[in-house]
């Protein structure tokens, strides 16, 4: 579990992180959204316990950043902004570097490398020297670092960055299945669509504070408004749109197609549907506008 | 696809703290051992250097026998080649040193490593001794080359090749501590680079030193230039540990000198609490107020800073009880006759003739003042710049004088409480106090570096003891050392010629 109060982080002058309260249990994953220099990066070293707060507190897995921060670092899997990787070194080699430096024997290390450069299918990497990967291999290889000694809380700053969509789509498959197992995932990312993918809870960070936070659907109503509906019909809309604006405020028209906006969908659009069956109206589809994460944060990063 | 989850072999824990040291350091080696750059210079030079010596070395012995007839130049010669056949490998340890932190942060292969469960200790210890391995490896095993291509005979004694090693090693830790806190501290390496002639310039010094002092035959010095290697070695390993912080290390950026935020911190910690016996400032009689300024200062900060300083306070009263003791000792050895100490013949020439000389100060208040300001100041200066030990180091001597002078006077029949009553404490009760109040301000500044307070960076740390030195200097020792000019010059002589004058 990850737990802030108040966590705030100066730099002389200049505050990076400014008074973040977040809260993310374990089997959840938090997306972390923001500008750069917002203070992700800043906020992921402090719950890594390699900064310390300035004020306020961070409690990962029962462990006070500031108070035991070996038994943090234990805890905590960490996928740095870059892979951070020693090129001259073999795969194999770094992996066992890392899982020693964690308390693992060599066997136990060996055995948990391989599965997961098995998973991410790049078995080869074991015996082939870093610096000879591609750029994706290097963020996998970095990636199967962080969750080499099984930590309960993973931080991931851009897990897919660099990778090709295939290989995007087995990490993403990984981070799931690893929330799965209960574990708690705090996830940086600028792809949007993968924060949406992955993500149960989504908090955009604007210099240095919280400025939103909640499920991309309690964000997406919070900040666009309520679900917008299309309803596309297989004649004219001269009939239907009085029975519509009836039950919901008309947005848009066009030749066959009306949207309007439902404050409680589950209760305007049945009866917008019996309405129009009532009249003869033939309905072809009715569905969800498609609202993008994107959209959401462009509205709150932009203010 | 189900992943296996094996349990962590337990261990005991210190077990597990000298394995990761050991990973650490054994990977570092490992990357060494994988550079060309690094292999290439130290084979050539462990391996080719030893026979261009030997060259040299027969070279010069012929030719000062051929020119001059001179023998025996080998035997001066060949501990002076010894010491650079093992230096000159172990000069690679700098650049791998500096290297060892900034390097890393420059290829963003730090965070990872920093986000491990090591101690700042552990990182430390394990960057350190891998600079220090391999370049050790080399200059031992560039000696032991060159012992071999050496004829039997002249092969130096095992007291001398006992002494080259140790200052071999001396100096690789020397440099290597030096170069790990620089790499530690800065944030490029080209910055690393620039700072490491604060390594270079001394080790330069040193080994110009020690040539002269093998070429002199003077061995027995060697032991003094190691013990001052292992004094420094002790400093700079403290100062590294110390120093070695994980937050500092990510969390800086550039080095930038920002004189506006150097000046508020020195503002910051410069400023004091306006206090009058516990009661608000404001609620004071307005012509009253200024009063909390002064009590303030005199009452509450001045004293907080000698609570703050005491550690600093308790090393120069044990080098003041040191240098009455060299003094004594000096004393021992080098006793004057009792004619050169003629105290019943000491008259108001004698004090003028004082004056006359060029290094004195001039008896007047002023002049006496201004002497006694400046080497206070000196002393804050070379502090800083020898972790406080030059600052102690000055205090020392005139102590040291007046203990000699002391136990002469006594030896030569005088009273020697009479002597320290008369020359020394009409003007010492005051001039002492604050020459020891000043030097544990200036031992503070040099002492900042190796041992900044907690919760502090070096620089604040350093500001704060500035700022303190300051405050304390302008309130309490320039009063003092006001008054005693003012003693020295007009009392103290007053009251030797009463009681020492026929």
């Amino acid at each position: 579990m990850i737990q802030t109060e108040n966590l705030t982080k100066r730099f002389n002058d200049f505050t990076a992180v400014n008074g973040i309260n977040l809260t993310v249990r374990p089997g959840r994953i938090l997306a972390l959204l923001g500008p750069n220099g917002a203070g992700k990066t800043t906020t992921v070293r402090m719950l890594a316990a390699i900064l310390m707060p300035t004020e306020g507190r961070a409690v990962i897995a029962g462990y006070d950043t500031r108070q035991d921060p070996i038994a943090v670092r234990r805890q905590v899997g960490l996928l740095t902004e870059q892979p951070g990787l020693y090129l001259r070194m073999y795969g194999g080699e770094y992996l066992e570097f890392f899982g020693r430096l964690y308390g693992l024997d060599p066997e136990t290390c060996q055995q948990r490398a391989r599965e997961w450069l098995d998973r991410f299918v790049m078995p080869e990497a074991w015996g082939r020297r870093i610096g000879e990967y591609s750029k994706g291999m290097r963020q996998k290889l970095a990636l199967v670092r962080a969750l080499l000694h099984d930590p309960p809380v993973l931080l991931l700053d851009e897990p897919t960055s660099a990778m090709d969509p295939h290989s995007a789509k087995l990490v993403r498959d990984a981070i799931l299945s690893l929330r799965d197992e209960r574990r708690t995932i705090l996830v940086c990312t600028h792809n949007l669509t993968e924060a949406e993918l992955i993500a149960d809870e989504i908090a955009i960070i604007r210099r240095g504070q919280i400025v939103a936070l909640g499920t991309p659907a309690e964000l997406k109503r919070q900040l666009l408004g309520p679900p917008l509906m299309e309803l596309r019909l297989a004649a004219s809309t001269d009939g239907a749109r009085p029975l519509v604006a009836r039950w919901a405020p008309v947005l848009e028209e066009g030749p066959n197609w009306i949207r309007y906006r439902a404050e409680t969908p589950e209760a305007v659009n049945p009866a917008i549907l019996r309405s129009l069956a009532e009249a003869d109206i033939p309905v072809v589809t009715l569905s969800e506008v498609p609202r993008s994460l994107e959209a959401v944060y462009l509205r709150v990063v932009e203010g | 696809m189900e992943m296996s989850r094996l349990e962590v072999v337990p261990r005991p824990v210190w077990t597990l703290w000298v394995q990761q040291v050991w990973h650490l350091m054994w990977r570092e080696l490992r990357d060494y051992l994988r550079d060309w750059r690094i292999l290439f210079p130290i084979f050539t030079l462990t391996l080719l250097f030893p026979f261009l010596m030997r060259f040299v070395t027969g070279y010069l012995e012929a030719s000062f026998y051929e020119r001059w007839g001179a023998e025996g130049v080998t035997s001066r010669l060949l501990p002076l080649m010894l010491l650079l056949v093992g230096f000159v490998p172990i000069s690679i340890s700098l650049v791998i040193a500096l290297e060892a932190f900034v390097g890393e942060k420059e290829r963003m292969s730090l965070e990872p490593l920093l986000a491990t469960p090591l101690s700042d200790l552990q990182l430390y210890l394990g960057k350190t001794v891998a600079a220090l391995l391999l370049p050790l490896m080399a200059g031992t095993v560039g000696i032991a080359f060159y012992l071999l291509i050496l004829p039997v005979e002249a092969r130096p004694d095992p007291m001398t090749l006992l002494q080259i090693i140790l200052l071999t090693l001396g100096k690789a830790l020397v440099m290597v501590s030096g170069a790990v806190i620089i790499s530690s501290q800065t944030t490029s390496v080209r910055a690393a680079n620039l700072l490491a002639s604060f390594v270079i310039i001394p080790m330069t010094l040193l080994i110009q030193q020690e040539s002269l002092t093998l070429l002199q035959g003077g061995k027995q010095v060697l032991w003094y230039i190691l013990l001052f290697l292992l004094v420094a070695n002790v400093m700079l390993v403290r100062m590294g540990i110390r120093l070695f912080n994980r937050e500092e290390l990510l969390g800086r950026e550039i080095d930038e000198l920002n004189l506006r935020n150097v000046w508020r911190m020195f503002r910051r910690h410069f400023v004091w609490e306006r206090w009058f016996f516990g009661r608000p400032p404001d609620r004071l009689p307005r012509s009253l107020r200024w009063m909390s300024t002064w009590t303030g200062l005199y009452l509450r900060e001045v004293p907080r800073v000698l609570v703050r300083s005491y550690p600093a306070l308790a090393l120069v009263l044990v080098s003041l009880a040191g240098a009455v003791w060299v003094g004594w000792e000096m004393a021992i050895r080098y006793r004057l006759p009792a004619e050169y100490i003629p105290l019943d013949q000491v008259t108001e020439e004698t004090f003028r003739q004082a004056s006359a000389i060029s290094w004195l100060p001039a008896l007047t208040p002023w002049g006496i003042l201004q002497n006694n300001i400046r080497s206070l100041t000196l002393a804050a200066l070379l502090g800083t710049f020898s972790f406080g030990s030059l600052a102690a180091i000055l205090l020392m001597a005139p102590i040291v004088i007046i203990a000699y002078a002391t136990c002469q006077v006594a030896w030569a029949g005088y009273d020697p409480l009479t002597f320290v009553l008369t020359f020394v404490m009409p003007h010492g009760v005051l001039e002492l106090p604050a020459a020891i109040i000043a030097t544990a301000l200036a031992v503070r500044l040099g002492a900042t570096f190796i041992a900044p307070p907690r919760g502090m960076t070096v620089g604040e740390g350093w500001m704060q003891a500035l700022a303190d030195f300051v405050k304390v200097f302008v309130a309490v020792v320039i009063p003092l050392l006001a008054l005693a000019a003012a003693v020295e010059s007009f009392l103290t002589p007053a009251l030797v010629l009463a009681v020492y004058a026929r």
